[in-house]
């Protein structure tokens, strides 16, 4: 039944693969995040209440729930990598947890930005926002484990157990987060809460979603082809592409 | 007899009281994460003034958060000692099952660290003025609580056992997994001091004790084996 993922094992094969998604990922990410931005910054009608000033959502939710999204993949990935020792599972969460970090740091950014206008304030304790920021922690975690080992077949081993451990912890945090909150102090924010969108606005919505999920897409094939060829830069199949790639710049410069 | 046909009984009893034969031979171990402790307490009130009522509203977090930093500094002498002079690896290589090595090492660390923790708090608890009625939801969240600071600490330990510079590292990836104990301990003291029942918080920090009895050790035992490679 899972025959036909076999030859992905093979890292030569899965970086072709990668090379190959990499012009469509760029070309639908470029389109589809150049249309919904235009569209929500400039066309899509302003909220009532909070004016032009809630069109940050279509960068924050987005980086927001990628974040979590990314974080999940890579528990995935070091699951498969410790249960069926598949050693370019450990490639791809190394090739993860940095973007997964960046969409975490922008998500919380923006969320700052937005803050300030609504609510008056850049932080606040909210439960969302809290669990966010250790998300980060763990995030970074997990990058300062991966370069503290010189070797990187153990750095991917070690990262992916506390990947797991996290994964484990993290609804755990998330939950005593929000019980935390609500036990200290009212809730002050579901007020604002979560509006039902109008039409107009979720279309756009949607299209920035799409684009930037596909925008990490392409990012992590770049990692991880990058990923690959570090690990493997021993390899006859790497080497015979390094001489590929500098007898074709020596060409094109004779030219 | 030989060491194969060792009951795991025997086993754990054995490791655990070389671990703590070699505490007791290094008491500097043993004292310096609880000076520790007392220290980070003391400056808490230098910094924030001498006010009664200030103290007793965050002695819980206070106490709770040097608790924290202490097992975070003690837990280097866990696996570090073992894994410098190699008997760790020879642990690993024995025909008895990880998890119970490992067990009786975090019970060993618990025993020298956790417990004299738990009984030095209530004389700092008197130092931060807590609400008298904390007194028992203090002993009994520290009781539950500090074995997690182990088991899940050891999970950092033997990850960065092997690595030059662990210590710093050590902080920043187990810190984050203590938020959750921090979160419903300190929240039964304060619901301790309403007078209202707090054993709502106390089960879930009983719930993560015994989730992470079961399950940290499989991960210890699975980064030690990363570590000593």
């Amino acid at each position: 039944m899972w025959k036909w993922l076999h030859p992905y094992a093979n890292p030569e094969v899965s970086y072709h693969f990668c090379g190959k998604l990499i012009p469509w990922l760029s070309a639908l990410s470029l389109l589809l995040l150049s249309t919904g931005i235009v569209w929500a910054l400039a066309f899509a009608p302003a909220d009532y209440q909070q004016g032009d000033s809630f069109r940050i959502f279509y960068i924050h939710v987005p980086a927001a729930s990628l974040s979590m999204g990314i974080y999940f993949g890579m528990a995935i990935a070091a699951f498969t990598s410790l249960v069926w020792q598949f050693k370019l599972a450990d490639a791809s969460a190394a090739a993860m947890a940095p973007v997964g970090a960046t969409f975490t740091a922008i998500a919380l950014i923006t969320g700052a930005a937005w803050g300030k206008p609504m609510w008056g304030t850049w932080w606040i304790w909210d439960a969302r926002l809290t669990s966010e920021l250790i998300l980060l922690f763990l995030y970074l975690g997990v990058i300062a484990l991966h370069s503290a080992f010189e070797d990187k077949a153990l750095a991917g081993k070690a990262a992916g157990i506390l990947t797991l451990v996290g994964s484990i912890n993290l609804p755990i945090i998330k939950y005593s987060v929000e019980w935390w909150n609500t036990l200290h102090q009212g809730s002050t924010v579901s007020k604002l809460g979560k509006p039902s969108m109008s039409v107009d606005m979720l279309w756009p919505f949607l299209f920035c979603f799409l684009g930037f999920a596909l925008l990490v897409g392409l990012i992590i094939c770049i990692r991880f082809r990058s990923e690959i060829l570090t690990r493997n830069s021993v390899r006859p199949w790497v080497k015979s592409l390094v001489a590929e790639h500098t007898s074709s710049s020596k060409v094109a410069e004779n030219k | 007899m030989s060491i194969a046909n060792l009951s795991y009984r025997a086993v754990f009893s054995l490791v655990l009281k070389r671990d703590l034969t070699i505490a007791m031979r290094h008491k500097d171990d043993i004292i310096n994460p609880l000076l520790f402790f007392v220290i980070v307490i003391t400056l808490f009130p230098l910094g924030i003034g001498p006010e009664a009522q200030t103290l007793s509203r965050i002695a819980p977090g206070i106490i709770w958060v040097a608790a924290l930093l202490s097992t975070l500094l003690s837990l280097d002498r866990l696996f570090k000692s073992d894994h410098d002079d190699g008997s760790l690896e020879q642990m690993l290589l024995s025909p008895q099952p990880v998890f119970i090595l490992v067990l009786a090492k975090i019970v060993a660390h618990w025993l020298i660290t956790g417990l004299p923790l738990i009984l030095i708090a209530p004389l700092l608890a008197v130092l931060l003025h807590l609400n008298e009625q904390s007194y028992g939801a203090l002993m009994l969240t520290l009781l539950l609580g500090t074995p997690v600071l182990s088991l899940l600490g050891a999970i950092g330990v033997a990850l960065t056992v092997g690595i030059k510079k662990g210590g710093v590292l050590l902080s920043l990836l187990v810190l984050p997994l203590y938020i959750p104990v921090l979160i419903f301990a300190t929240s039964a003291i304060d619901t301790a001091a309403l007078g209202l029942p707090y054993s709502g918080q106390l089960a879930i920090i009983a719930a993560l004790f015994f989730g992470s009895l079961t399950l940290a050790p499989f991960a210890v035992g699975a980064a030690l084996k990363v570590s000593t490679n």
